[in-house]
């Protein structure tokens, strides 16, 4: 399990949170429990399955909803 | 392309805005109905291209959000061929969305100046010993770094080489300059004011102080309580609501344009933005003045505390006794004195401090043999005369006569709150020294302020002996007191209170007092952001400064109601824009959207006051 933590640019609309959310649940790999958008802050947090999907993959998800990604740090948990 | 457009919306809200102008200006000036029409259909197109994308990628993820309300209406609108509301709509709905998020930044500005301060880079030894810029992010455990003169410390470290003076204000407040020598700790993000230092990384990133102070904040200013996780869930399933609500209504009247209305006018805007936008202020103005409140939920409990409780006398004294009173016997005073302090340098007893301070500078002599008597004092030889310092029960041990007077003396300075040195010369009493710790200074107004704020009960719980602690209590107007206390019967005692209804709250330095932390509704650390205090309490006071906690309780007040106040305003907004369509003419889409965005401003704005939130003297 890989810990991420994923930097966006400024969020302001809450209905955003739930959008990146359900997209990034669908994605295979990822815990769902794990999974953290944070409003306020414009980050997203979550744990993933580095075998099962790659970072660029769950980024991708998230940029085509129209949030740019700034950065994206990878720990392993 | 989706992303071109998504990128320009700021533009696209501009030009929609001079076509809406020119629009208007061709039916009134030049009265030209095409001018008029064109001009708005192309508004209407462009403006809603950014929105029907959003709402495409929604939908695409199971979400009906904001945008497909909106779209839905704003083709609709098209569709019965009224551009002027399809193109207001929109441009309203874009311009609202950009003021929002001009103005969000400013409530969240206090948290990122806070963030802002993590240090960046750090000078790293390389292999070939020479040292190099590096991101701070590649600092591993175990470099060894050098921080000059004027840059951040990168890590939390331990000083190899060199010394300087160390700024710490971004850990504990305290704008004082640290000196720093081999050996000494460090903290990432304080300031090297003066000096060159070499440091070994001991902890990085997110691991160190620093780095768990804005994950702290920042994990604060996104937690919910309960009931914005009930409006988040109200929220999933209105949106939707209302779309049922809006094709039902056409099912039956057959009138596109009042269900089109109604989905603008159920766009559940301010409801979903104004408690994030209170929590994240009063958190942001916490920051700013050296308290860090855990998230939202710790906001409302601390809002509605009537006890609090401190755990010692220390909190409220200023942990430093002194000789506050004292009396001599006989003759040659100048000489016990003399000797008294000779055989006080050789202790390390706090007392002993206390007594020195108050004696200065006077004739020491050497001490020839020293005895130090369990829980009673010293016995020493001096000059070849026998010096006994020490209690009541060392005096009794060595036969020392106490007149009538000292008798009285000491009945008196028990009475006030003071542990008694006494000194005994050759078995004659010669000094009596009361020492006791000072109330620090502004304490007794803070707690004044804590009353007016609505607190009921004041309480200390201390370990010292029942006079002492009276003696605070009586002096500073608590409600109640109680020493010979044992950290099982602090806990016991909140338990005892919290049965009888009162919300507590406890403030302690986390040192040994986690389980009555934890057991208060709020836990409330006074330490230099240490880690246990971090992580059991919370509410963290970062600099010990007393005076924050009545600011700390008064802004938790003010964010609790402020968080009321988004919620009345958002809710009362969508029920006043539905009755009016029912009950009066005037209400039409663009109306409806106007109105919605200026609450959401609103809720906004009455948010942002929080920042500016200070206690009124």
């Amino acid at each position: 399990m890989q810990k991420a933590v994923i930097q966006l640019e400024t969020l302001s609309c809450p209905s955003c949170m739930q959008k990146i959310e359900n997209a990034v649940k669908g994605l295979n790999g990822v815990d769902q429990d794990s999974l953290k958008v944070l409003f306020n802050a414009s980050k997203v947090k979550l744990d993933f399955d580095s075998e099962a999907v790659a970072i660029n993959d769950i980024e991708k998800a998230i940029e085509n909803l129209g949030y740019p990604v700034i950065k994206s740090k990878v720990k392993s948990a | 392309m989706q992303r071109y457009i998504l990128n320009k919306k700021n533009q696209i809200t501009l030009i929609s805005a001079i076509l809406i102008v020119l629009g208007f200006f061709g039916r009134f000036g030049l009265d030209n109905v095409m001018i008029f029409n064109g001009s708005l259909i192309i508004a209407s197109i462009l403006g809603v291209a950014p929105i029907a994308i959003q709402a495409y990628q929604a939908l695409k993820v199971k979400v009906v959000s904001i945008d497909v309300l909106v779209t839905i209406a704003v083709i609709g609108a098209v569709l019965i061929q009224n551009y002027e509301e399809s193109a207001i709509v929109t441009f309203l709905f874009l311009f609202g969305s950009y003021l929002e998020q001009r103005t969000l930044n400013k409530t969240r500005s206090a948290i990122k100046e806070l963030t802002e301060l993590a240090p960046e880079n750090a000078l790293k030894q390389m292999e070939n010993g020479e040292f190099e810029e590096v991101e701070v992010d590649d600092v591993d455990e175990g470099d060894i770094l050098l921080v000059k003169t004027g840059a951040k410390v990168p890590v939390d470290g331990t000083v190899l080489t060199g010394e300087g003076h160390i700024n710490e204000a971004s850990i504990t407040g305290e704008a004082v300059p640290v000196s720093k020598k081999i050996d000494s700790e460090v903290f990432a993000g304080t300031i090297l004011e003066n000096g060159t230092i070499q440091i070994r990384a001991d902890r990085i990133g997110e691991d160190t102080t620093f780095g768990r102070i804005i994950e702290l904040v920042e994990e604060a200013q996104d937690s919910k309580s309960e009931a914005e996780r009930f409006i988040d869930r109200f929220s999933k399933y209105y949106t939707p609501a209302v779309l049922i609500l809006g094709f039902i209504v056409w099912l039956f009247s057959k009138d596109i344009e009042l269900a089109i209305t109604i989905l603008v006018l159920g766009c559940p805007g301010a409801l979903v933005i104004g408690v994030p936008v209170s929590n994240v202020a009063g958190i942001g103005n916490g920051a700013r003045n050296g308290v860090l409140l855990k998230g939202s939920e710790v906001i409302n409990d601390f809002s509605r505390v009537d006890t609090i409780v401190f755990d010692k006398t220390g909190t409220l004294t200023v942990g430093n006794p002194e000789v506050a009173e004292k009396e001599f016997y006989g003759k040659n005073t100048e000489e016990a004195l003399g000797y008294l302090a000779s055989v006080e340098r050789e202790s390390d007893h706090p007392l002993a401090k206390a007594v020195l301070q108050d004696i200065g500078e006077t004739t020491i002599s050497a001490v020839e043999k020293t005895e130090v008597v369990k829980g009673g004092g010293i016995v020493a030889k001096v000059n070849g005369h026998r010096i006994a310092v020490g209690n009541v029960a060392l005096m009794e041990r060595e036969n020392v006569k106490l007149v009538k007077k000292a008798q009285k003396d000491i009945k008196r300075f028990e009475k006030n709150g003071n542990s008694l040195v006494l000194t005994a010369i050759d078995g004659e009493l010669k000094v009596l020294m009361g020492i006791r710790d000072q109330i620090r200074p502004g304490v007794k107004q803070d707690l004044q302020r804590l009353k007016k704020l609505g607190v009921k009960n004041l309480v200390v719980l201390s370990g010292d002996n029942q006079g002492t602690v009276d003696l605070v209590a009586q002096e500073l107007g608590l409600t109640e007191a109680h020493g010979h206390m044992l950290p099982e019967g602090k806990s016991a005692y909140i338990e005892k209170v919290q049965q009888e209804g009162h919300i507590v709250a406890f403030v302690g330095d986390g040192v040994n007092d986690s389980p009555s932390l934890a057991l208060a509704d709020i836990g409330i650390a006074m330490g230099s952001g240490t880690d246990v205090a971090i992580e059991t309490s919370d509410v963290v006071l970062m600099n010990s400064d007393f005076s924050r906690l009545p600011h700390a309780l008064g802004l938790t007040k003010s964010t609790s109601n402020n968080m009321k106040q988004n919620i009345i305003i958002a809710v009362g907004v969508v029920i006043i824009l539905l009755a009016s369509l029912l009950f009066s003419e005037w209400m039409n889409m663009s109306i409806g959207m106007l109105v919605h965005e200026l609450s959401i401003l609103v809720v906004i704005l009455n948010g942002m006051r929080l920042l500016r939130y200070r206690l009124k003297r």
